[in-house]
């Protein structure tokens, strides 16, 4: 059963924007015979080939592991976070998504919070401040109990698990309307909360948590569940509501 | 430098020999660690743990990543587990035999010591995850619920899901973090690390670009640790993330450390096989699908029907036919080997014939598909995502790839390089993983290091070296700084016409050919010619895009390639001067008549440490002799 990859010729109407201060603009390329076994980020790749050997200047993507979990990637495809397909971050996907003669417009995560670099590429530390506000157990090196003096139900670790697994792509943003990093927050929070190690600190995360991400310029959730909805690891927004019953 | 430096092992018996060393290193008080800096190069695993822990000392610390965030290290990427040897078990596991194992799997190409204290610390390394919040499967009575993993006959690998290192990493960046909101790390993303800076032979900073504005910056500091993971990326194609180099390891090593075993590296057996030449990655397929799934090939060569109409009696299932005892969990470096070859004698499946099948059809079949769901559903949906297949209806299809490197920079038992001040942690350093690294040990290693080791290796080398600050300005900085300036200058001035990943998906061709699961005298000889001249081709015809400042990804690749080139020679020269089969290197000259590998004790126990003697000069090759006192080398057998 070898699956039968077709080739399809696509249009990319990409961003591009030479530095954070340049004006930028949606340029034209066409891709022609690529094979659907590739990704669009392989598509991407086989472009900036053919830019460079052109003299022209590659398009800038952000991409490392270019299987999912590094939370690297990330750009609208068609106005969605990592495009079309669900439970997927956009290095995950495949060409055979799309179908011959389609015209892709890809363009970067906007949001205040993530400042852009260039292309389609956008900063996101401000999420690393947010975890750094809290997003922890205090435990140094050494001071750990026995692990199973913690006993942790099996459900119980598998939902924490669950809320453990944000990538840290920012694409719950980018699909926001106000910009809020209200389900990256509440997923980590939740994560801990479920814990028992998580318990002692487990005020003090929520608020130190809440206050940074207003701090860093997120805006606040209005319930519109897109961040649900383009989330590569489905986490689920029904914890943002339990996040505001959380410390206040 | 002419002798290999004293590697510091324990005296006594090797058992509790770790215990025994650190009673003995010196410390330093907790007031004067605020005075001094040390930089970690690296957040996967190795960096992260370290750099948390030295800075909870009170050492100020520095640390420098490539990525824009310690969260995307590769480390991220780990499915399957960590080992850990904990006496709550009741299928008999023992530190003793978490120690024999992994000596025993790495093809007794490792020292002793160094996997003794691997196994003592193991089970420490889980405490601590889990007091992070890591999020461990647990039983239905709350203890924790490890599984069998490759090569293993006892359940001793702890996991989350299928994203193991993924929650591992979280909890080690979350200890990270933490520092940095106290302060005591000063956390550096987006930097390149290009030389490293040595003043009187003791290593004293490195010389990073700004990935964003291209500048070229100088951090000095008491104490250098490399945790940059893995040089698999060699081979092009690997389970690596893409930006995945060995820049960092192979500049120091220029300037001086040793580069051990550089041969050794892993081909893992269930990948995701490759199709179109556009491709950019091979993605890993966690192993612990062999717990459940059965691997063969049609018995009749060339059979092309679809694997549902293939009868039993014409599948060979062909681990199980050769190793009963171990059957589809054989050892990686077997797996891989043994698929090769069906796959050469045309038994091979899918696109060109490269792949062999990994079927839970009877596993669903004994299970049912919830249970074999909740257990992989993660990974088969990815797999259906990569592959358009549906891994419920039809078996897998798999194939080796190039996964992870047990070579890397020699240190001693404290973990110090060849270059005082200099330390390697995790993957970077070659490890005690020897010829071949077991499943889920990868991961301990990396935390044992980052965690227990090297602070305390850090502290002692410190305690006996005081050392004034070194300015920006000093002479062997600006050196440092002239050298990638000229690097990068030289780059950008060749203005070819091919693009770097032309010249990438050259050298891994020639490497997975020459230097991958088969090696032989001729061909190492033949593929050394052919990446010299590769090499030459490259710094002639490469086009590398844009200028120096601002970010610029071609420059970025132009500049690791350019040092994988160099570093692919010395895996060639190893591999050639390693005249014995041993784990993963296996010289078809040195085989049984079954055809396992066939080590020479006599000529071969040791490590090869080479030494850089300048461009165009031959390397020279040291060794470290290997002695055994707890368990003693016997063949390696698995049938
Ligand atoms: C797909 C996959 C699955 C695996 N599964 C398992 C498993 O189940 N169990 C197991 O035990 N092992 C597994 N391994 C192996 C294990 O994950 C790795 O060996 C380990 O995580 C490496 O950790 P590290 O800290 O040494 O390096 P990495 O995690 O690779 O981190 C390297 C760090 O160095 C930085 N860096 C590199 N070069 C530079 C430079 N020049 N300048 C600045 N920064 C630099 C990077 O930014 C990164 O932060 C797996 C490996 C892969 C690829
Ligand atoms: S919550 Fe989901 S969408 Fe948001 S950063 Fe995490 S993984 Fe990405
Ligand atoms: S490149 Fe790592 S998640 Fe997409």
């Amino acid at each position: 059963m070898t699956p039968g990859s077709s080739r399809i010729s696509l249009t990319l109407r990409i961003w591009r924007q030479e530095n954070p201060g340049a004006a930028g603009a949606f340029q034209r390329y066409r891709l022609e015979a690529v094979s659907t076994d590739l990704s669009l980020l392989e598509a991407l790749d086989q472009l900036n080939e053919g830019l460079i050997s052109a003299g022209e200047r590659p398009v800038t993507f952000e991409h490392d592991c270019r299987e999912g979990i590094c939370g690297s990637c990330g750009f609208l495809v068609n106005g969605q976070a990592h495009g079309p397909q669900t439970a997927t971050s956009v290095c995950q996907l495949y060409l055979r998504q799309f179908s011959d003669g389609a015209t892709l417009t890809l363009e970067p995560w906007r949001a205040r919070a993530f400042p852009p670099i260039q292309d389609l590429a956008v900063e996101r530390s401000s999420l690393d401040r947010l975890l750094a506000a809290g997003g922890y157990c205090s435990v140094n090196t050494g001071q750990a109990p026995d692990a199973n003096a913690l006993l942790v139900g099996q459900e119980q670790a598998a939902s924490a698990f669950q809320t453990a697994t944000c990538i840290g792509c920012g694409a719950c943003v980018a699909s926001c309307r106000n910009a809020s990093a209200s389900l990256f927050v509440a997923a980590k929070l939740a994560h801990l909360a479920q814990l028992p190690q998580g318990q002692p600190e487990r005020r003090r995360r929520a608020r130190a948590m809440q206050e940074q991400m207003a701090a860093e310029g997120f805006g606040s959730c209005s319930s519109n569940l897109e961040c649900e909805a383009v989330c590569p690891q489905q986490i689920s927004a029904d914890w943002i509501s339990w996040m505001r019953r959380e410390d206040r | 430098m002419s002798a290999l430096p004293d590697p510091r092992l324990p005296a006594g018996p090797i058992a509790d020999a770790w215990r025994r060393t650190r009673e003995e290193l010196p410390l330093i008080s907790p007031l004067r660690k605020r005075q001094l800096r040390v930089l970690v190069v690296g957040t996967g695993l190795a960096g992260a743990s370290a750099a948390a822990t030295l800075a909870e000392q009170g050492y100020r610390v520095t640390v420098l990543t490539y990525h824009d965030s310690p969260r995307r290290a590769h480390s991220v990427a780990a499915q399957g587990g960590i080992n850990a040897a904990r006496p709550m078990a009741v299928d008999g596991d023992s530190v003793s035999r978490l120690f024999a194992d992994t000596l025993r799997g790495g093809d007794f190409r490792a020292r002793e010591a160094g996997c003794m204290r691997l196994a003592e610390l193991s089970s420490a390394i889980i405490d601590q995850c889990v007091a992070q919040g890591v999020p461990f499967a647990r039983e239905y009575g709350g203890t924790l619920a490890p599984r069998s993993f490759g090569g293993a006959l006892v359940s001793r690998t702890f996991y989350a899901r299928g994203q193991t290192g993924q929650q591992l990493l979280y909890g080690a960046t979350a200890a990270l973090l933490r520092q940095v909101a106290a302060g005591r790390i000063t956390l550096l993303p987006r930097r390149d690390v290009l030389e490293l800076i040595t003043v009187d032979g003791v290593a004293r900073g490195v010389v990073a670009r700004h990935l964003l504005t291209g500048e070229l910056e100088v951090h000095s500091a008491q104490a250098v640790l490399l945790a940059t993971g893995g040089y698999s990326n060699v081979y092009f194609l690997s389970t690596n993330a893409l930006k995945s180099n060995a820049t960092a390891i192979w500049r120091a090593h220029r300037q001086g450390a040793l580069f051990a075993n550089p041969c050794f590296t892993q081909i893992h057996p269930t990948c995701i096989p490759s199709g179109d030449p556009g491709q950019s990655k091979l993605t890993l397929m966690s192993e612990s699908l062999r717990n459940d799934g059965r691997i063969w090939v049609p018995a009749i060569a060339g059979d092309g029907r679809p694997p549902q109409q293939i009868p039993e009696a014409e599948r060979d299932y062909f681990l199980e036919r050769l190793y009963p005892r171990y059957g589809n969990m054989a050892p990686r470096d077997l797996a891989s080997r043994r698929a090769r070859e069906l796959c050469n004698a045309g038994h091979g499946v899918g696109a060109g014939g490269r792949s062999v099948y990994l079927d839970l059809r009877d596993a669903i079949a004994e299970q049912g598909r919830a249970v074999i769901g909740q257990r992989y559903g993660n990974l088969l949906e990815m797999y259906a995502r990569i592959s358009g297949d549906d891994p419920y209806a039809a078996p897998l299809r798999i194939y080796p790839a190039p996964h992870y490197t047990m070579g890397g920079l020699w240190v001693d038992y404290q973990l110090m390089s060849s270059l005082p001040g200099l330390f390697v942690l995790g993957e970077a350093n070659f490890s005690e993983h020897g010829a071949n690294r077991l499943g889920a040990s990868a991961l301990m290693q990396g935390l044992a290091d980052g965690y227990f080791i090297a602070p305390a290796a850090v502290t002692a080398w410190l305690a006996g070296h005081p050392t004034p600050a070194v300015a920006a300005d000093h002479p062997a900085c600006r050196q440092a700084l002239d050298q990638a300036r000229g690097r990068i200058t030289a780059l950008l001035a060749v203005n070819g016409s091919r693009p770097v990943d032309a010249f990438h998906r050259e050298l891994g061709e020639l490497m997975i050919e020459h230097c991958g699961i088969s090696r032989t005298a001729e061909g190492l000889r033949a593929g050394l010619a052919a990446v010299a001249a590769l090499e030459r081709r490259f710094s002639a015809e490469v086009r590398v895009p844009g200028t120096a400042a601002g970010p610029n990804p071609e420059l970025e690749k132009a500049l690791r390639l350019a040092d994988f080139l160099a570093l692919a020679q010395l895996m060639l020269r190893d591999a050639l001067a390693r005249e014995e089969s041993c784990g993963a290197h296996f010289r078809e000259e040195h085989q049984t008549p079954e055809g396992e590998a066939s080590r020479d004790d006599a000529r071969f126990a040791h490590i090869a440490a080479w030494e850089y003697r300048g461009d165009g000069a031959e390397p020279r090759r040291l060794a470290e002799p290997l002695r055994y006192t707890a368990l003693q080398p016997s063949a390696r057998s698995y049938r």
